[in-house]
């Protein structure tokens, strides 16, 4: 069963390549067929070869699956090969099932669009680029991925391109993303150069063998790579891009940027943990940058109104705390949380979907309400999944994951007190403006009503996620509540386990301690947002409020920055530019021979005696030069 | 017969060229130009007749006869452009016919 | 023996320089026959009689007399000869003088460097002559029939009289 692997990427390419080639003269239901089905078979295929690789898994946990020899010069030798390990067995499952999910929703949520085929065409090249980059054995077929998912996230962000909005959203996207993904390239050329190989194994071993830990190169090179996970995965500072992001449509927003291609940077990290470890400071660093910036995003997504908005930033938010556990070491609690994390964002980007499709396009919450009576299957499912996120304790799955995460925090080298603080502080803000969220949007009064109850493909994908939301969580269970590893032991053969953690009291105190910070924060969001909303708004009315709502809405000025900082230097210089300094060599050297000619015609001037002159004096030159 | 040094000949020869030369290069009349040409291959002409006593060989004559000959073709067809120019622009200025300038 | 070659010489210089210099057209043709005249002394000097004699014969007396005819086809008369008064003006002289100066100085120049052997002298008998033209050179001889025919033919067309209105020319 482990030869159908190549199967899994290859099943939505050819999905892609009908849709490109033939999809104008599929009806709807066909180009639907081939789009989600292209997916679908993919999930089975990802179904089929992860189950036979956990009844029997091969030797040394990984299995390794060449195709062909990319490039065959001396000395560099990338193969396109797909390496199956427990890691990837995760990560495909969920690309390939959520992606099936999704797809299987859009074909009614974009029902009626015409740009359909478009969609199911862009989206397919998406999940076989994102399968590739999960299932990738060679750096360079990761790259490959890297830059499909990134293309496709261009190319769906900006799909109304008739708004010139949109376009520039896609633009942003794609221009903050590569200033990541040339510091991925640089990473991948460092390593390659210095280690002869661009199999990620080969490459990891060959890592630990010469380099040292804290080595110049390994430092550098896991720096580098960091910076590219930075640009995907929205973390500061390139995290500019996903709020804009959401010009795209939701199913775009829920797969791409929920689900998947933002946890193309985590899944990195994962895969080159060896590198990481080698580098402390940058391991280090990693582990600040997501604390910090779970913290930035808790506190924008507190002042959004836009209700894909707000998914936007507690997106950054929850791969915040996926960079927090890489960075601390807490290898599989980070893709526990990424797997959680998949389930539950994208259920609430579906939901988000209804309601905004329901309401002809709107997206300010402030302008919804009451929904919960209207669209009773979609308010619960959203409820579930906020719940999800906010990690209510033990009947989510985002308890378990964050908790995971939380506890690895804390038993954690230096500073891991405060990284465990931020993590907190973070939980409660999560659970703050996700109920803030439903209450805005499901309760109050009913102020629009809702044209459209969403249809059994939007059902089922909504009614599966929710279950998963609940019981996603049930593989890894700590100690104190029931001790179920499936999960960690599976991902411990290939990941190195956290450090050791404390005794089960203090791990029953910090779970208990979590638990009460989400609930305290449904508690809060409730009062503030549906019992005394006056306080709120008349905080907002002071001087100092007002200013630090809109700096939160604005995602504390990062936009306004970069815009002083790089973007109008670059257009004053583009424009000073105008009359390319450079491109006046070769415009020099044209009209130089202009000027030759124009001096070289007066010459010819039509008289004989000139000629013969001219004559007598290439005589004696000639003869000079000769003789003399 | 004479016993000249070579190079007086010869340098009599390039007196004569020069001179021709000169009188290409300065007159304005166009049958004067075909004179000077004359003048110029008949210094050609006597540098290889020189030549040839140098050496004491039939060749320099033989070469001296082709000249003469290629002369005699070249004033024919010569002094019919001469008339050509003549008829079409009334002068016999040799700046008169300067179209292909430029 | 001498002293005819540098008389020659110098008759021929001076006359060839009177032809450059002469307004009136007949008359230089006149000294260029008179020039012509003194250089075939000169190859009669060498021990040249043949091309002495053809010097004469076609330069001086087919050439030079086509030259007599196309000047009376043309009948330029008295206002050619104040025309070249005022083309001739001296500053004219002064470039191509010093062109043509710096020419024969380089001639001159590389006559007098070389170191030349004593001329092997001699006369060349017209016997020898004729017997080198039809002997290795038959193919130049050849040759130039061929030029003189398209001489002729090309003279002949270039001095039809055209009709006025044709505009392309021949």
């Amino acid at each position: 069963m482990l030869e159908l692997l190549w199967l899994v990427p290859a099943l939505p390419f050819a999905g892609f390549l009908v849709l490109a080639l033939f999809g104008r003269r599929l009806s709807r239901m066909g180009v639907a067929a081939v789009g989600a089905g292209s997916v679908g078979l993919s999930a089975i295929a990802a179904v089929l070869v992860d189950t036979s690789f956990l009844a029997s898994p091969p030797a040394g946990n990984a299995w390794t699956q060449v195709l062909w020899q990319w490039v065959g010069a001396a000395g560099f030798g990338p193969q396109i090969e797909l390496y199956l390990d427990p890691v990837s067995v995760v990560m495909s499952l969920v690309v390939s099932v959520v992606g099936f999910l999704i797809l299987f929703y859009s074909a009614q949520f974009m029902a009626g669009d015409e740009g359909y085929n478009r969609f199911f065409c862009y989206m397919d090249l998406f999940v076989g680029s994102m399968l590739t980059l999960v299932l990738a054995g060679d750096l360079l077929l990761l790259y490959l991925g890297w830059e499909g998912v990134g293309l496709c996230s261009y190319l769906l962000i900006g799909f109304w391109y008739v708004d010139p909005a949109n376009g520039r959203a896609a633009r942003k996207a794609f221009i903050v993303t590569r200033i990541g993904d040339a510091a991925m390239a640089a990473g991948l050329l460092l390593l390659f150069t210095n280690l002869g190989t661009s199999e990620i194994q080969a490459l990891m071993q060959r890592a630990s063998q010469q380099w040292g830990a804290g080595s110049g190169f390994a430092v550098a090179a896991a720096a580098l790579l960091l910076g590219g996970a930075l640009g995907k995965s929205a973390q500061l500072p390139l995290q500019t891009w996903l709020p804009d992001a959401m010009a795209g449509p939701t199913p775009v927003s829920a797969l791409i940027h929920a689900a998947t291609m933002v946890t193309a940077g985590v899944y990195l990290i994962a895969r080159a943990h060896v590198l990481f470890a080698l580098a402390p400071p940058v391991q280090m660093a990693v582990a600040v940058i997501g604390a910090v910036t779970l913290l930035y995003a808790g506190f924008a997504a507190l002042a959004q109104s836009d209700i894909k908005r707000v998914l936007a930033y507690s997106t950054i938010s929850q791969i915040g705390y996926m960079f927090l556990a890489l960075g601390v070491g807490a290898w599989s609690a980070a893709i526990f949380h990424l797997m959680t994390h998949a389930f539950f964002k994208s259920l609430l980007f579906l939901g988000a979907g209804v309601v905004i499709l329901g309401l002809n396009r709107e997206h300010n919450m402030f302008k919804m309400g009451g929904l919960r009576k209207e669209l009773p299957g979609t308010f619960l499912t959203f409820l579930i999944a906020a719940a999800s996120l906010s990690a209510l304790p033990l009947v989510t799955a985002g308890f378990y994951s964050k908790d995971a995460i939380l506890s690895s925090a804390w038993t954690s080298g230096a500073g891991s007190r405060w990284l465990w603080a931020a993590g907190l502080a973070g939980a409660l803000l999560t659970s703050v403006y996700s109920f803030r969220m439903v209450f805005l949007t499901f309760f109050g009064e009913l102020r629009q009503k809702p044209r459209l109850k969403p249809g059994i493909c939007m059902v089922v994908p909504l009614a599966t996620l929710s279950v998963l939301c609940i019981v996603g969580g049930s593989v890894q269970v700590p100690e104190t509540l029931g001790n179920v590893r499936v999960f960690s032991d599976f991902l411990n053969v290939v990941l190195p386990p956290a450090a050791a953690h404390e005794t089960a009291g203090t791990e029953a105190a910090l779970q208990v301690v979590a638990g009460v910070a989400s609930v305290l924060g449904v508690l809060v969001a409730y009062y503030l947002f549906l019992h005394r909303p006056q306080h709120v708004e008349r905080w907002t009315a002071t001087l100092a409020g007002a200013r630090l709502h809109r700096l939160w809405l604005a995602g504390w000025g990062f936009d306004w920055a970069y815009d002083r900082l790089f973007v109008r230097p670059l257009v004053w210089a583009a424009r000073a530019n105008k009359a390319d300094f450079i491109d006046s060599f070769s415009r020099a050297m044209a009209q130089l021979n202009v000027a030759a000619h124009a001096a070289l015609r007066r010459t010819q001037t039509g008289h004989v005696r000139w000629y013969a002159m001219v004559i007598v004096m290439g005589g004696v030159i000639a003869i000079w030069i000769l003789v003399l | 017969m004479v016993t000249v040094p070579v190079e007086h000949g010869l340098m009599l020869a390039g007196v004569l060229f020069a001179l021709g030369a000169l009188g290409v290069m300065v007159r304005r009349n166009v049958v004067f130009t075909l004179m000077c040409v004359e003048i110029m291959l008949n210094a050609s002409g006597l540098a290889f007749v020189v030549a040839g006593w140098r050496w004491g060989q039939a060749d320099g004559q033989v070469m001296f006869f082709f000249i003469l000959t290629m002369a005699a073709a070249e004033v024919c067809v010569g002094l019919a452009l001469v008339l050509q120019l003549h008829r079409r622009f009334q002068t016999l200025d040799v700046d008169a016919a300067d179209k292909m300038r430029g | 023996m001498n002293a005819v070659f540098y008389v020659s010489a110098l008759i021929a210089v001076a006359s060839t320089a009177m032809v450059i210099i002469e307004r009136n057209a007949v008359h230089a043709l006149l000294y260029l026959i008179v020039s012509l005249l003194a250089v075939a002394v000169i190859f009669f000097g060498l021990g040249a009689p043949f091309v002495a004699a053809l010097e004469v014969l076609i330069y001086a007396g087919a050439i030079m007399v086509l030259f007599v005819f196309a000047m009376m086809l043309l009948n330029l008369g008295r206002a050619a000869t104040e025309q070249e008064r005022q083309w001739l003006k001296p500053r004219m002289w002064r470039g191509p003088g010093i062109l043509a100066f710096i020419l024969l100085a380089e001639v001159v120049y590389v006559l007098t460097c070389v170191g030349w052997p004593a001329p092997a002298g001699g006369v060349v008998e017209p016997r020898q002559v004729g017997a080198a033209l039809f002997g290795p050179y038959v193919l130049g001889v050849e040759l130039a029939s061929l030029v003189l025919l398209a001489a002729l033919l090309g003279a002949y067309h270039l001095g039809r009289r055209t009709p006025p209105s044709e505009g392309g020319g021949p």
